[in-house]
C-alpha cells in the first residue's frame, strides 16, 4: 500500500441561494487502497480537528447500489473508473500530485442542497407520475401464471438495474433526464404486467420530466458513457417509439399525466 | 415469566392459527378508514410495503424516511435474494419445510408461530412483486429461476441478478410512489425521526428533524409504525450503510418499549476482508457464491505462499470436512465461526492474516469462466474494484462481518410491541429468525410484514382507537419537542476535541472485540466497564462543527452514536445474560469439545425482552417462553 | 379546441415531441439535400442538361410543384429552425452553473456545435436563394438561351456566373463544411429520435450519416471548386 497526497478543489456551498466557490484542500498521505469517500472521510476529519466545517456529501450504502452518491470528479460523474460510482472509486486510480475537481451534480433540476448535496426529488416526482403497475397488495395472479420470455425478462432487468444516482443527468450536456426516465418506463412498458398502462405511464412520466424543468437529450450518449450500470440508450429510442405509439393512441385528454 | 408480555399467538395448531388470526381479526368499515392517520418510519422493504398497503386500504399516512429518496432505504443493497415456498423446483418444498428451515436455522429461538406465518405468506410475496414488474431471473420458457441458499437442501431463492434487494425495494417504491400519486400517503424525505411521543401510555406520534432545514416537528398519529431496520451499525464496520442506526428503536425503548435479545446479531461469512484503519465499511459478497466456490485455509500455519502454490494436499477445505452433507452451504453462523477459528489458529490469509479463500477455480474448470461469470459477473467485478484483485484468476479473501441483527424491538403476534400503537416490522422486530436468519430470509420477513401482515392486524388496534383523538396540541408533545431541542443544543455546545466517528470507531472497535464472533464473561464485563466511561467522554469532549438550522451531517451523527454509545450496553448485557451458545450469539463458555455451539433449552428458551428502568446499567428482564410445538428441539447440526 | 388539436399540441409542447419534429423535418431536409444535389450534379453533363433540368422543375405539374416543393422545404427549415433553437435555448437553461472543469467523453465536436453549424446553414440559405433563387442583387434573371426552341432561364451560366466570384465560392465551401458537421450527427440522431436506434443498428446509422454527409459536402463542393479553381467548363 503507498500513500498519494493529492490537490482537492472542492466545491463549497452553504445552501442552495449561496453562492459557491471552489475551496483547494490539500489531501496529504491518503492510503491508495481507499475508497474515494474514504478519501473523503479523512478529509473531513482533519477540517472538523481545525474546527472547520467538514465537506457535506450524499452517501449511503457504499457498495454501488444506493445512487446516494453524487459527486463529479474531474468532469466525471463518478469519476474516471467505467461503471463505477464515487463509493466504490478507489484510490489507486489516481496517482500523487494530482490536482481533483470534486463538485456537484449540475442541473437546475437538481439544487444544490449544500457544498456536494443536491436535492434529486426530480426523479421521484417522475416515478410518482406513472412509474409503477397499479396492483393492489393481494390482488396478485400466481407468480408463474404469466410466463415471460428469458429475454424479455433479461432486457426487463438491464433497465431494472438503475440506481437512480442522477449521473446521467449530470453528466449531459443539456442535463437530460432521458436516460432515467426511459430506463423506467422502458422496465415496465416492455413486461407484460406494464402493458395496460403503457400510455398513461410514458405520457405522465414525459410530461412530470419537461416540468422539471430538464433539457433534451441530443444524442450525444454522454449519459451512457457516465452511467454507472452501463444503462444503454436504446431505452431512450425505446421510449421515443413509446411515446409517438402513446401520442397516438392517447384516449382521454389527461390533465397531466398520472398524478400529483 | 412475567406476565407483563402477551405474545396473542392464537390458539389451535401452528399451520391454522394465521388463517384463524385474520378470521378472528377486527376490521374497521371503509369510510372509518380514511380518519385513521398512521406514522410510518422507514421506506425500506417494510416501511415502503406497509404504507403502501395500508394507503390501499384507505388509512391516512405519513411516511419518513432519512434518505433523500425511499428508495435508497439500505434494503435496496440485498443482493442473493427472497425464499419463496412456491416449490416450483418439484424439489419437494413447501410452507412446512420452508417453516421448519427457519426455525432449525435460527437455532430454536424464534417464535414458531410467527415463523409458520413468515412462511405461509411467502408464496404470496412472490406473485406480489411479479406482478409489480420486478424482473426476476427466468428459464427460457419464461417460468422463474430458482437457486439454492445456505441453510436449505431445495431451491426455493427467487433472484434479480445481484441486486434482489434493488428490485424488491423498487417494486414497494414503485407501490408506494402509487399511493402518494393518489394522495394517500404524504411523504417526508430527508426528514429523521428524533423522537417518538407517548399519549397516556400509548405511541400516538413522532418528532423529527428535517435534515435540510433543521427544523424539529411534531407529528400526530393514531398508531405508529417503525420499520427502521436493524443496528449492525454498533459495530462501525458492518455490510449496513452509514446511515443505518438503532434511534428510533433505542428513543422507543426509552420511552418503554422492550428490546428483545439484542445480543443475536448476525455475522456473514462471506465479506471482503478489512484492508486498513481508514475502512469505514465492509463489502458484503452475495452468500450466493458458496453455491460454486470452496472455502479453504492453508493447512499450515503462517503459510504465505500465494494461493497457487499451495498444493491441495496442504489445503483445508474445512467447511467440507466439518459439515459433510451442506459442505460450502453451511449456515452463517457456523461458516463465520470456522472461519474465525482458522484464523485464530493463525491460518488465516491476506493482510493482518484476517482471512480465508473462496476458490472458484474447479468450478471455471467444470463450467467455464463464461458460465461463472454469467452468474456472478457483477460480484467478480465488484471484488476487483475493491481489491484491485481478478477472483477468476486468484482465489477470492474472505472475512465474516456484521450483517444483520436479529434482536430488536419485542412485538406481539400482531407486531404491536408492548407499548399500545406502536407496531414494528421488518429488522427492527426481533420475531422472526431467532438467534440466527437464514440467507435470503430477510427480504421476505420485510414483506411479509408490510404488505401481508400489517394490513391485517393493525385494526385488531385502531378499532379501539377514536381516530385523531390525539393532536401535536397535547402536551406531550410541546414536551417532546423542548427535549429534542435541548438535546440538539447540548451537542453543538460540547465544542470538545474528539470527532463523532473517532467515538464511533472505538465503540464499534471494542463491541466487535469483545462482544463479536465470539463472546466470553470477561470480556463483555469488560465491555460494560469501559462503554459507559466511552460515552460519558462522548458527552463531554465531542466536537460538533456548525449549527442546527441548516444541513449538519455531525449533527445527524452525533444523535445516532449518542444512541449506540447507550444501546451498546444493552447489547453486552443480553449477551452476558445468556448463558448459552446458540445461532449469533456465541459464548465461549458454552460449547462441545468439537467447538460446536452448545444451546441450553432447559434455561434459556426463552426470549429476553429488556425493559428501560431509568439507569442504563440495571434494565429489567422479562422472558417470554418460547414452546415449540410443532418443531421439536433438537441439536442443531449440519454435518 | 378539439381533442386531435390539443392532442397536436400538447405533442409539440413535449421535449420529445419537438424532437421527433426535428427529425421528421431532418429527413424531409436529408431528402431534399440528396436530390439537390444530384440534380446540381448535371452541370457537369453540360450546359444543356441541367438547363432542361431547370426547366423540367419550374414547369412541372403547370409549375406547381416547385411550389409545393418550396413550401414543404421552406416549411421544413422554418420548423426545423425554431424547434432546433427552442430546444437548444432550453437545454443551455437547464444547467445555470457550470462545471469548473468540463470532460467529454463520447459527445462528437459535431454534436457539440449543432446549432453553430445550423444557424450558419440557415444564413447561408437565406443568402443562397437570394443568390441563385430569387436572383437579387444580380443580373441572373436576364441569362436566357434557347432549350429545343424554347428560350429557358440559362442554369449553367448563372452557376459559373456564381461561382467564379470568390466570396459566394468560398461562404458556399465553408456552409458545406459546416452542413457535413451538421449532418455527421444530424443523421444517426434523426434515427434514434425517431426510435429505430439499437445496439444493432446504431453503428451503422452513425456510419451511414457520417458516409451521408461526407458525400454531401464532396458533390456540393465539387461545383464551385471546379468553377472557381479550375475554371470548369474550359
Amino acid at each position: 500500500m503507498s500513500l498519494l497526497n493529492l490537490h482537492l478543489k472542492v466545491w463549497r456551498q452553504t445552501s442552495a441561494n449561496a453562492a459557491g466557490r471552489f475551496q483547494d484542500i490539500e489531501a496529504k498521505e491518503i492510503p491508495d487502497h481507499a475508497s474515494f469517500l474514504e478519501m473523503m472521510d479523512i478529509v473531513n476529519q482533519r477540517l472538523i480537528e481545525k474546527g472547520e466545517e467538514p465537506i457535506a456529501f450524499d452517501h449511503d450504502c457504499r457498495e454501488g447500489i444506493c445512487g446516494s452518491c453524487s459527486m463529479v470528479i474531474n468532469g466525471r460523474p463518478h469519476g474516471p473508473e467505467k461503471s463505477t460510482t464515487t463509493c466504490q472509486l478507489h484510490m489507486r486510480k489516481f496517482r500523487t500530485g494530482d490536482t481533483i475537481f470534486v463538485e456537484p451534480f449540475r442541473a437546475k433540476s437538481f439544487p444544490v442542497v449544500r457544498d456536494l448535496v443536491v436535492d434529486r426529488g426530480a426523479f421521484d416526482r417522475i416515478q410518482r407520475a406513472g412509474g409503477f403497475v397499479t396492483v393492489r397488495t393481494g390482488s396478485a395472479i400466481d407468480a408463474n401464471a404469466l410466463p415471460i420470455g428469458k429475454e424479455t425478462a433479461d432486457a426487463a432487468m438491464d433497465a431494472a438495474e438503475c440506481i437512480g444516482c442522477g449521473a446521467c443527468v449530470a453528466a449531459c450536456k443539456n442535463a437530460s433526464a432521458m436516460l432515467f426516465v426511459s430506463a423506467k418506463a422502458g422496465q415496465l412498458n416492455l413486461l407484460p404486467q406494464g402493458k395496460p398502462e403503457k400510455t398513461r405511464r410514458t405520457l405522465g412520466m414525459v410530461r412530470a420530466m419537461d416540468a422539471e424543468g430538464f433539457g433534451n437529450c441530443t444524442n450525444q450518449y454522454e449519459c451512457e458513457a457516465a452511467c454507472p450500470k452501463e444503462i444503454s440508450v436504446d431505452w431512450i429510442s425505446k421510449l421515443n417509439r413509446d411515446f409517438i405509439w402513446s401520442a397516438v393512441t392517447e384516449k382521454e385528454v389527461s390533465t397531466g399525466g398520472g398524478g400529483e | 415469566m412475567s406476565s407483563v408480555l402477551d405474545s396473542k399467538i392464537p390458539s389451535g395448531p401452528v399451520a391454522d392459527k394465521w388463517s384463524k388470526h385474520k378470521r378472528d381479526s377486527k376490521l374497521i368499515n371503509p369510510k372509518n378508514k380514511r380518519k385513521y392517520t398512521v406514522i410510518v418510519v422507514g421506506s425500506g422493504l417494510a416501511g415502503s410495503s406497509a404504507a403502501a398497503s395500508l394507503s390501499e386500504l384507505g388509512y391516512k399516512v405519513k411516511c419518513f424516511c432519512f434518505q433523500d429518496s425511499p428508495r435508497r432505504a439500505h434494503s435496496i443493497a440485498a443482493q442473493g435474494g427472497i425464499n419463496g415456498a412456491k416449490n416450483y423446483q418439484n424439489d419437494g418444498d413447501s410452507v412446512h419445510r420452508l417453516f421448519y428451515d427457519t426455525v432449525k436455522g435460527g437455532d430454536f429461538r424464534a417464535r414458531e408461530a410467527n415463523v409458520h406465518r413468515l412462511a405461509e405468506v411467502s408464496v404470496n410475496i412472490i406473485d406480489q412483486c411479479v406482478a409489480q414488474g420486478v424482473p426476476f431471473a427466468r428459464e427460457y420458457g419464461g417460468a422463474l429461476a430458482n437457486r439454492s441458499f445456505g441453510g436449505a437442501q431445495v431451491s426455493r431463492t427467487f433472484y434479480a441478478r445481484g441486486q434482489t434487494g434493488q428490485q424488491l425495494l423498487l417494486g414497494a417504491y414503485s407501490a408506494l410512489n402509487k399511493e402518494i400519486s393518489g394522495g394517500g400517503v404524504q411523504m417526508y424525505s430527508r426528514c429523521e425521526m428524533v423522537e417518538l411521543v407517548i399519549v397516556n401510555g400509548h405511541a400516538k406520534g413522532i418528532i423529527t428533524r428535517d435534515l435540510v432545514t433543521g427544523k424539529i416537528e411534531a407529528h400526530a398519529a393514531d398508531c405508529v409504525l417503525l420499520c427502521t431496520g436493524g443496528y449492525g451499525n454498533v459495530f462501525y464496520l458492518s455490510t449496513n450503510a452509514m446511515g443505518c442506526n438503532v434511534t428510533s428503536t433505542w428513543r422507543a425503548h426509552k420511552k418503554g418499549a422492550f428490546f428483545a435479545n439484542p445480543c443475536y446479531t448476525q455475522i456473514h461469512p462471506t465479506c471482503i476482508p478489512v484492508s486498513g484503519d481508514y475502512q469505514s465499511k465492509l463489502t458484503l459478497m452475495s452468500e450466493s457464491l458458496r453455491n460454486d466456490g470452496r472455502v479453504w485455509a492453508p493447512k499450515k500455519q503462517g503459510d504465505n505462499r500465494p494461493p497457487s502454490q499451495i498444493p491441495e494436499d496442504e489445503r483445508d477445505y474445512y467447511l467440507e470436512r466439518k459439515y459433510p452433507s451442506f459442505g460450502n452451504l453451511a449456515p452463517r453462523d457456523i461458516s463465520s465461526r470456522a472461519a474465525k477459528e482458522a484464523c485464530d489458529e493463525g491460518r488465516g490469509v491476506g493482510p493482518g492474516g484476517r482471512g480465508v479463500y473462496l476458490d472458484f477455480e474447479e468450478s471455471i474448470k467444470q463450467f467455464g469462466q463464461k458460465t461463472i461469470a454469467e452468474r456472478y459477473g457483477n460480484l467478480f467485478d465488484m471484488y476487483e474494484r475493491i481489491t484491485g484483485e481478478n477472483a477468476y484468476q486468484q482465489p477470492m479473501r474472505i472475512y465474516p462481518a456484521v450483517h444483520y441483527t436479529m434482536g430488536g424491538l419485542w412485538v406481539d403476534y400482531n407486531l404491536m410491541s408492548n407499548l399500545p400503537g406502536l407496531h414494528v416490522l421488518g429488522e427492527a422486530n426481533f420475531s422472526d429468525h431467532g438467534s440466527n436468519r437464514l440467507g435470503a430470509s430477510a427480504l421476505m420477513q420485510g414483506l411479509a410484514d408490510g404488505y401481508f401482515v400489517i394490513p391485517t392486524t393493525i385494526a385488531n388496534y385502531l378499532v379501539g382507537e377514536k381516530p385523531g383523538s390525539v393532536t401535536t396540541a397535547n402536551p406531550e408533545f410541546a414536551k417532546a419537542l423542548e427535549d429534542v431541542s435541548a438535546r440538539t443544543k447540548r451537542f453543538l455546545n460540547i465544542k470538545g476535541k474528539r470527532t463523532v466517528e473517532s467515538f464511533h470507531r472505538e465503540l464499534g472497535l471494542l463491541v466487535w472485540d469483545k462482544c463479536g464472533m465470539a463472546r466470553s464473561r470477561e470480556g463483555l464485563t469488560e465491555a460494560l466497564k469501559k462503554i459507559p466511561e466511552l460515552r460519558e467522554e462522548f458527552w463531554n469532549n465531542v466536537t460538533v462543527p456548525g449549527s442546527g438550522e441548516a444541513l449538519n451531517q455531525e449533527l445527524e451523527k452525533a444523535g445516532r452514536v449518542a444512541d449506540f454509545l447507550e444501546f451498546a450496553e444493552l447489547l453486552c448485557q443480553d449477551a452476558l445474560d445468556r448463558e448459552e451458545s446458540c445461532g449469533g450469539h456465541f459464548r465461549v463458555e458454552h460449547q462441545f469439545e468439537d467447538g460446536e455451539a452448545r444451546r441450553n433449552d432447559e434455561k434459556f428458551a426463552y426470549v429476553a425482552a429488556w425493559e428501560y428502568t431509568g439507569d442504563l446499567a440495571r434494565p429489567n428482564l422479562h422472558k417470554e417462553e418460547l414452546k415449540f410445538e410443532e418443531v421439536h428441539l433438537a441439536v442443531r447440526s449440519y454435518k | 379546441m378539439t381533442a386531435v388539436t390539443a392532442s397536436l399540441f400538447r405533442f409539440y409542447d413535449s421535449s420529445i415531441g419537438k424532437k421527433i419534429l426535428i427529425a421528421l423535418t431532418g429527413t424531409i431536409l436529408v431528402g431534399f439535400l440528396l436530390g439537390h444535389l444530384v440534380g446540381n450534379l448535371l452541370i457537369f453533363a453540360g450546359r444543356d442538361a441541367i438547363n432542361e433540368y431547370g426547366h423540367f422543375l419550374q414547369t412541372a405539374g403547370h409549375g406547381m410543384l416547385v411550389w409545393i416543393a418550396r413550401v414543404v422545404i421552406f416549411g421544413s427549415i422554418i420548423l426545423h429552425a425554431v424547434l432546433t433553437i427552442q430546444v437548444t435555448r432550453r437545454n443551455r437553461a437547464s444547467r445555470e452553473q457550470k462545471y469548473g472543469k468540463e470532460h467529454t467523453q463520447v459527445a462528437s465536436k459535431s454534436s457539440r456545435m449543432m446549432i453553430v453549424s445550423g444557424l450558419t446553414i440557415l444564413a447561408f440559405f437565406i443568402y443562397h436563394i437570394l443568390h441563385f433563387t430569387a436572383r437579387k442583387f444580380n443580373d441572373y434573371d436576364t441569362y436566357k438561351t434557347l432549350l429545343d426552341g424554347h428560350e429557358v432561364h440559362d442554369v449553367y451560366r448563372m452557376v459559373i456566373a456564381g461561382f467564379s466570384w470568390f466570396p459566394a465560392a468560398a461562404f458556399y465551401i465553408i456552409a458545406m463544411v459546416l452542413l457535413c458537421s451538421h449532418l455527421s450527427h444530424g443523421v444517426a440522431s434523426m434515427f434514434q429520435t425517431l426510435g429505430l436506434g439499437t445496439d444493432k443498428t446504431r453503428p451503422l446509422f452513425e456510419k451511414l450519416g457520417k458516409a451521408y454527409a461526407l458525400f454531401i459536402l464532396v458533390g456540393n463542393c465539387s461545383i464551385p471548386i471546379a468553377i472557381y479553381c479550375f475554371n470548369y467548363p474550359r
